[in-house]
């Protein structure tokens, strides 16, 4: 096991470090807005699998994060003017405020009311929008200039919007990264297994998780003002609790808990998404809610988590 | 006639809104908290479980020409059936497993059968004729109360007073209050406790039908009918916390007249006030009204 654990560690940087190269060849091969769809909402699931992976709590309100961003963004960029680096910031600043908010009340709870308060919370949210006259209501916020990096670059060249978009992805990746592996990350798996000894060992365990909760929610944010730059767009599907639903089936199908698992899962979401949308119409939700039903059942360790049981048992033959 | 410088009409009717609302809120939350109690899972299906109940009713109606009363106790028959087949194949298989994960498989459940009543019938409402027997109105001096609406109240509240009665005052009642305490003993005693966990699914599913049933006539019957509803009852359920039967109800009803109000005096807030109770209820008391802590 230990020998195995130490495998995976070995090869993890030389996994990292082929991704990213394919990452940055990656646009001259593939449609470069499908490729930032699949690295907006990687980030997205990532942040999620932050909270639920390696904290244990299951939050059922992401996408009030995500959507609260891309609008925050997209109302700075187009209807204040500042530039699109300023956009993202301030978008997820928002995300992570909101991180606080949700985060002081539903740690109050744990279990299946931590997710329900979450929930609905973010269907508060989603009133809000909806009923706020400066969000555009039910049309969204259409028409978000991409405009100029740091005033200079111009993104409406879909590569260069790409690269910001790989870059933002890598930060937001390095950080969640950092934290599992610190630490702070390993009181966090702590608590995970076993809160009331975490608590025991003297840990302030609702001030961890509210941390958690914040990075999480700001990381989400992270990936929901850039994807308003990616589509000049911010909908109210984005503060929707399917968004919220989706957010956990990519994790969960690409692997709980695991570093790669969420990327995984999303790239495989938004391709068969893009690919049914065509073919199916309306069946999507069906077969989302199969695959959901399918993990659950039968394939609760996800892709990742399958790939990564099935070397290690050849590893230990 | 006025109070508070509201015409006692307008003041009534929403009011008699808000106690409708609540009742179903009073309803399905019962189904929730009962289901929670033995199965320890929060049953995500339970709004589309509601609005399947009001396809089958509808369903029975057009296609088959059968009445409102016999839908009335067909729908919840047969959803509690399907019901009882979840169970019995899926949910069963999760309980040894995080509590999650009864979240999750629900969830899914949910969106199939949404997605499926939607690739049939569409997104826009079908509507339900109220049964002869409960049409018209009468005038109650200080406002107008559609018969059908009464009725409503009277059969949701007798169907939770019922459903209290079962489980506090009888000898099955006990078997579920014990095997929420402590399934292990209770099975050690001879009971057979997976059929009660079963019959328990199915019965919380069927109150579920129930409410869909009831809400054919007064809401148009659509197969997103229950999703927004069901998010709303997860607040009402925070507020009120599931340890007691008769705290989901009245929490349940309490929510309804103050959604009701407060469509009268702010209307921009009606859809947000239930949440914003939650959020003050958790301030004060995280454990919820009625709940242990």
């Amino acid at each position: 096991m230990n020998n195995t654990n130490s495998m995976f560690a070995r090869a993890m940087p030389l996994l990292l470090g082929a991704l990213f190269v394919i990452g940055l060849v990656a646009p001259f091969a593939v449609y470069p807005t499908f490729l930032m769809k699949i690295l907006c909402f990687g980030l997205f699931a990532c942040a999620f699998n932050l909270l639920l992976g390696f904290v244990g709590l299951l939050s059922f309100g992401h996408a009030a994060f995500l959507g609260t961003a891309g609008y925050i963004c997209g109302m700075l960029v187009r209807d204040a003017g500042v530039t699109p680096e300023v956009g993202i910031v301030g978008g997820t600043l928002a995300a992570g405020a909101l991180g606080w908010v949700f985060g002081v009340l539903a740690i109050r709870r744990t279990g299946i009311y931590f997710a329900m308060i979450t929930l609905a919370l973010s269907q508060m949210v989603y009133f809000i929008v909806l009923q706020w006259k400066a969000t555009g209501g039910e049309d969204g916020l259409q028409g978000v200039p991409r405009g100029h990096l740091f005033g200079v670059i111009d993104l409406s060249n879909n590569l260069a919007m790409y690269y910001l978009v790989f870059a933002v992805f890598c930060i937001g990746f390095a950080i969640i990264y950092r934290t599992i592996h610190s630490p702070f990350g390993q009181i966090l798996k702590a608590i995970r297994e076993n809160e009331p000894r975490a608590i025991s060992l003297g840990y302030d365990v609702a001030k961890f998780k509210l941390l958690a909760f914040v990075l999480s929610a700001s990381l989400a944010g992270l990936a929901g003002a850039t994807k308003t730059l990616v589509f000049q767009l911010a909908s109210l599907t984005d503060v929707h609790w399917h968004m919220s639903g989706e957010v956990v089936l990519m994790t969960l199908l690409g692997g709980l808990g695991t570093i790669l698992g969420p990327l995984v899962g999303a790239a495989t979401i938004v391709s068969l998404q893009s690919e049914l949308a065509d073919t199916v119409g309306s069946w999507v939700t069906v077969i989302m809610g199969v695959i959901f039903v399918i993990c659950v059942l039968l394939f609760r360790r996800g892709i990742v988590g399958e790939l990564q049981a099935l070397i290690q048992r050849a590893g230990i033959r | 006639m006025e109070i508070f410088g509201v015409p006692s009409a307008l003041l009534g009717s929403q009011l008699l809104v808000g106690l409708i609302n609540g009742s179903f809120y009073a309803v399905l939350s019962l189904g929730l908290a009962i289901i929670f109690g033995l199965l320890n899972i929060i049953n995500f299906a339970h709004g589309a479980q509601y609005m399947m109940g009001a396809f089958v009713a509808w369903i029975a109606l057009t296609k088959f020409g059968v009445n409102y009363w016999v839908a009335l106790l067909l729908s919840p028959l047969i959803i509690g059936a399907v019901g009882v087949v979840l169970e019995r194949t899926m949910l069963r298989k999760l309980y040894k497993l995080d509590h999650l994960y009864g979240l999750l498989l629900t969830f899914g459940l949910a969106l199939i059968f949404e997605g499926l009543f939607r690739d049939q019938y569409g997104i826009s409402g079908q509507s339900y004729p109220v049964p002869d027997l409960l049409q018209g109105g009468v005038n109650l001096g200080f406002m107008f109360l559609p018969i059908y609406r009464g009725w409503v109240v009277v059969a949701a509240l007798t169907v939770c007073f019922g459903t209290w009665f079962i489980i506090e005052k009888t000898k099955l009642g006990a078997y579920l209050r014990a095997g929420t305490e402590n399934p292990q003993i209770v099975q050690a005693l001879g009971i057979n406790v997976p059929l009660l966990i079963t019959f328990t699914y199915g019965f919380g599913v069927a109150l579920a039908a129930f409410a869909g049933v009831l809400a054919a006539p007064i809401y148009q019957v659509s197969p997103l009918m229950g999703s927004n509803l069901i998010i709303v009852v997860f607040a009402v359920v925070v507020i009120g916390g599931m340890g007691s039967i008769m705290g989901s109800i009245l929490t349940g009803l309490g929510l309804g007249l103050i959604e009701g109000l407060t469509r009268v005096f702010y209307p921009e807030a009606s859809a947000v006030v239930v949440f914003v109770i939650m959020v003050l209820v958790l301030l004060v008391r995280p454990a919820g009204l009625f709940g242990k802590a």
